[in-house]
């Protein structure tokens, strides 16, 4: 349940991603700011479909009301909020919690990482 | 009483008949009498030349006496008036009947006029007019070989296809130095003869015929004023026709100097009494000599007489006809008579087709065309001439041969606009059709009449009631994603009218959601071609491909590879040693390409920096590899060397390298240059291919190799230095503009409404008017060029990307090699399998709910 403090909140790429380790997993962070107020998402760096750790490096965009990353290697997208791959719905990555503390970037694995292991 | 008045009609040709018919269908009781001049009843004029292709009379006929029986109309056959008694009200006929009336109908139609030539009176020299006419035309024919039309107008035309048709050698006599001069402009006229001659009628320009004498060969002579002669069995006169006015002279009513009874915008002559309509009828200075607008002043009588409001404000003189199996339109001000009016005209001379659009000086409206050899865009015209409407952006699109077709949607019709002009349908009354169950072309006809008159607006109709099906049933899209409902070509024309910057702006003012890994590329693109904003800026990065974003080529492992641009394929060998100690100090695999220049895989992001800083330092640029760009040049070896070459290929590809690196285009752009004609460059394969003449350049556009091969086409020949760079300046920034998203040239040149001929006139001939414009926009793009990684290494914050992890200087443990060849290669799932504790594959997972982590702050 322990949050890790990553980066700084500047690291982030407005509408972009950058990539994290978090207790060696690769996670992906994304700063999505077209509207007024500005969410950050995390999922997993890694396509499970392409076999790489690139996620990060896809386009963010919408896909109807699902915000969604679209994989830069064979341009599936992944749902930010269910980690869910829009066209192969079996396929869903992890998504972690994410919180801003005092401009600092922070990322929270517990529970993921026990449902990940759990099934 | 209405009902008791006496309603006279003179002729019942097919106005006249129309008037009948429609007072019959609002008036019950009206007392109607038709005299009628000839021996039956109204018959369709407009498709008299059935007669001869086998269309009987009782087919051409448009109503039965039966039919007039059982409406209750009073009718007369063979009964010639020759005289009007205004006072008493009556008219007299040659048989000495009188019939009174209490409002008098003139609808006596036209004759066919005979130029006073001497010899005109003879018995084989006919005219073209009534069914008697064509009677007497068959007979004559069948014992003649030869026949002359005198006149090329219209029906003239018409005849001498009739004459075809009978099996005589034909030929067309006209005094007018073209044919259908009336509709046509001198160069449409001239694409009518050249159709016209090879379809085996001779055509005679600008003769005038003095005298029909006895022939030696043939049974007549016609004697020319320029002394010529031509031999014949029989002549037809199709030399314009003269309205039927000598009643209404004769009686005091007014005419017109040259013929026509002058009729106000009721139809009422000068005695209020009696009213003209149809080819008689002369209306400010016009008349009006086809059927349409006889119907329409025939409604209008008919609704003065009960009651109604109608009243006739002119017509449209538009035709579309198909003369001896040549199709030919004229619409509105043909001759481009309209002060400041602009032509816009295409000439396509093997396939003999000829259009040209007059547009309004500001460029919005329509306001004529001629169309020879095709009129398939007729319709979707007229409706603009007719409605006003506002011409799209490139009015010449409508003209242009439809290859992607672009005939005006139906669906943007006004509800107004009127689709059959014969009966007056609108598209308002075909809608409310279909709204109360007609559904099918069938239907619709059976119940507004559209297209059952000449039948011209079948096509219109047709697509009016697909489009109106369509938009009832299944939606189509053509816009670029659900972000923007609009073409890459309209986004760019938003970007650069709007001066839109960013894509932020582009999306808030006219697109939706969040955009996505279609639209936000295709912009970056957009914005990038419109501005040349360094692509890594703050606001572009998140739009770019992650290629774009890093410059490089993401691998399937997720690593890059590096190409630097080698102009042309030529490199020193210091830089080729450079080359080579970057790849053995970053362990790079290296393979030359197809582009003539070296390809270094194997790059981790966070190595592309100190590779490129390597690369730079040594004086090499980006190679866009990554980019929707400028990828090579490809260059033989040219004059310089090869004992064939005629020309510096190498030198040339360089400098076109050189000029368009970094522009930013809806696909990758690909050129070469060969030194003379062997083309060992492969030039015609290629996006814009040069090839070496003696005297200059040869350019070829629009080539593709790879999975659609498209053999490049010849654009121009022998083309300096000078004139190949502007041609190409103008072509690549022709297709930035006007591209889809991820369309090649090849592709592009396809869909190309009139294709190479099209390319040829906007480029070479600047018919739009463009050239200057594209090629100062792309001279603004060469100015602003910077390379991209120069730019990124010297951009601490752009620096900071370039870094597997925010929070850790380590690399990316799934990116593996081994070793092939003496060089590494990505290993394989197996492979790694054995190198690497397994990646952990998540099994589903609970949604999570977005944390708005801005909020949490606060
Ligand atoms: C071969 C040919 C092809 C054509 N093609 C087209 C076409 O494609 N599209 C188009 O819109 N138009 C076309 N037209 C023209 C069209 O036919 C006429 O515009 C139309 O017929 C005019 O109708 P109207 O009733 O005014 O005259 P008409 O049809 O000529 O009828 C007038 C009638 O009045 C009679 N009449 C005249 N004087 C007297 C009198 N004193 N007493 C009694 N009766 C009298 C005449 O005998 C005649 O029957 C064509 C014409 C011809 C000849
Ligand atoms: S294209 Fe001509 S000049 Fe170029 S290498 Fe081949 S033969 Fe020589
Ligand atoms: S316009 Fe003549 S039938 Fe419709």
């Amino acid at each position: 349940m322990a949050w890790t403090d990553i980066c700084a909140f500047e690291d982030l790429v407005e509408n972009s991603g950058i990539c994290a380790l978090l207790n060696g997993q690769q996670v992906a962070v994304f700063l999505l700011a077209h509207s007024d107020e500005p969410q950050i998402y995390a999922v997993g760096n890694y396509d499970p479909l392409g076999k790489a750790n690139v996620l990060s490096r896809g386009i963010l965009g919408s896909v109807g009301e699902q915000i969604v990353v679209a994989s830069p290697l064979y341009k599936q997208h992944f749902s930010l909020t269910t980690g869910q791959c829009l066209e192969q719905p079996d396929v869903v990555i992890p998504v972690y919690r994410v919180k801003l503390q005092q401009g600092r970037v922070w990322l929270n694995a517990g529970q993921q990482n026990q449902q990940a292991s759990a099934a | 009483m209405q009902q008791t008045k006496q309603i006279l009609v003179i002729g019942n040709g097919m106005v006249g008949h129309h008037f009948v018919d429609q007072l019959r269908a609002k008036d019950p009781l009206a007392q109607i009498t038709v005299l009628c001049g000839e021996a039956q009843l109204a018959y369709d004029r407009v498709h008299l030349s059935g007669y001869f292709s086998g269309t009987s009379a009782e087919q051409l006929a448009l109503t039965t006496e039966e039919a007039y029986q059982a409406a209750n109309i009073q009718y007369r056959l063979n009964c010639w008036v020759e005289q009007i008694n205004r006072e008493q009200q009556l008219v007299v006929t040659s048989h000495g009947g009188q019939f009174y009336y209490d409002e008098l109908v003139l609808a006596t139609g036209s004759y066919a006029f005979v130029p006073p030539i001497p010899g005109n009176d003879q018995p084989h020299c006919l005219v073209y007019r009534t069914l008697q006419d064509l009677d007497a035309i068959a007979q004559s024919a069948a014992v003649s070989k030869v026949g002359v039309v005198i006149g090329g107008g219209l029906l003239g035309l018409e005849a001498a296809n009739a004459l075809k048709q009978l099996g005589l050698q034909t030929h067309v006599v006209e005094f007018a130095p073209q044919l259908m001069a009336v509709q046509l402009d001198q160069a449409g006229g001239q694409m009518l003869s050249q159709k016209i001659t090879e379809l085996g009628v001779q055509v005679h320009i600008g003769k005038a015929t003095q005298a029909i004498v006895a022939g030696a060969e043939c049974r007549y002579q016609l004697q020319f004023a320029d002394g010529e002669s031509l031999e014949t069995d029989l002549v037809l006169f199709s030399a314009g026709i003269r309205p039927y006015d000598q009643l209404a002279r004769s009686c005091g009513l007014a005419v017109g100097d040259r013929g026509g009874i002058v009729v106000n915008d009721l139809c009422q002559t000068s005695d209020p009494h009696i009213y003209a309509i149809g080819e008689c009828a002369l209306w400010q200075q016009k008349i009006f000599g086809l059927v349409a607008p006889g119907y329409q002043m025939a409604r209008v009588v008919v609704s003065q007489l009960t009651a109604g409001e109608l009243s006739f404000t002119g017509a449209d003189m538009s035709t579309k006809l198909k003369l001896l199996g040549v199709e030919v339109g004229s619409i509105g001000d043909a001759h481009a008579r309209t002060p400041g009016a602009l032509s816009y005209v295409f000439t396509d001379p093997r396939a003999k087709v000829y259009k040209k659009m007059v547009v309004s000086k500001d460029g919005k409206r329509l306001l004529g065309a001629v169309l020879v050899g095709d009129t398939s865009n007729y319709d979707s015209l007229l409706q603009y001439a007719l409605n006003d409407m506002l011409l799209p952006k490139q009015p010449e699109q409508l003209v242009l041969p439809a290859a992607s077709g672009t005939p005006l949607a139906a669906l943007t019709l006004p509800n107004s606009a009127t689709i059959c002009s014969c009966h007056n349908v609108a598209k308002g009354d075909i809608v409310a059709a279909m709204d109360s169950g007609c559904c099918d072309l069938a239907g619709i006809k059976s119940c507004t009449k559209a297209s059952t008159g000449c039948g011209g607006c079948t096509a219109l109709l047709k697509s009016v009631v697909d489009d109106e099906l369509e938009s009832r049933g299944v939606e189509v899209k053509n816009h670029l994603c659900e972000h923007f409902e609009y073409s890459r070509q309209e986004l760019l024309h938003l970007v650069q009218v709007g001066g839109i910057k960013t894509f932020s702006e582009l999306l808030s003012r006219h697109g939706q959601g969040l955009g996505c890994d279609i639209c936000k590329p295709t912009v970056g693109s957009i914005l990038a071609s419109s501005w040349n904003d360094y692509v890594l800026k703050k606001p572009h990065v998140g739009l770019q491909d992650t290629n774009d974003t890093f410059l490089a080529n993401m691998q399937k492992d997720g690593s890059y590879s590096v190409v630097p641009r080698i102009a042309g394929g030529e490199i020193t060998a210091e830089k080729l040693l450079v080359i080579g100690q970057v790849a053995l100090d970053f362990n790079l695999y290296t393979k030359i390409t197809g582009g003539q220049r070296i390809d270094l895989f194997g790059a981790r992001l966070e190595q592309l920096p100190a590779i490129w800083q390597r690369l730079v330092d040594a004086g090499f640029e980006t190679g866009h590899a990554y980019g929707k760009s400028l990828r090579t040049v490809k260059s033989c070896v040219g004059s310089t060397w090869c004992r064939y070459g005629v020309q510096d290929s190498v030198g040339q590809a360089i400098a076109i390298e050189n000029r368009y690196k970094g522009l930013r285009a809806p696909h990758k752009i690909k050129m070469a240059v060969s030194g003379c004609t062997r083309e060992c460059a492969e030039a015609q394969s290629k996006d814009i291919g040069i090839i070496a003449t003696e005297n200059g350049w040869n350019l070829y556009v629009c080539g593709n190799g790879g999975m659609r091969p498209r053999h490049a086409d010849l654009f121009a020949t022998d083309l300096d230095t000078d004139t190949l760079i502007r041609y190409i300046d103008r072509i690549l920034m022709l297709y930035i503009r006007t591209a889809d998203r991820l369309q090649r040239t090849s592709v592009w040149m396809e869909k190309l409404d009139g294709g190479l001929d099209y390319l040829r006139k906007v480029i070479i001939d600047d018919e739009l008017g463009i050239a200057t414009e594209l090629e100062n926009q792309m001279a603004a793009l060469v100015h602003t060029y910077a390379c991209e990684w120069k730019a990124t290494l010297q951009d601490p914050q752009a620096l900071k990307r370039f870094r597997q992890f925010v929070n850790s200087p380590d690399a990316d443990e799934n990116i593996v090699f081994v070793e092939e060849r003496s060089q590494i290669r990505p290993a394989t799932a197996d492979e790694k399998r054995q190198w690497l504790q397994q990646i952990p594959i998540t099994q589903l997972s609970e949604a999570e709910l977005p944390v708005n982590a801005l909020a949490e702050e606060k």
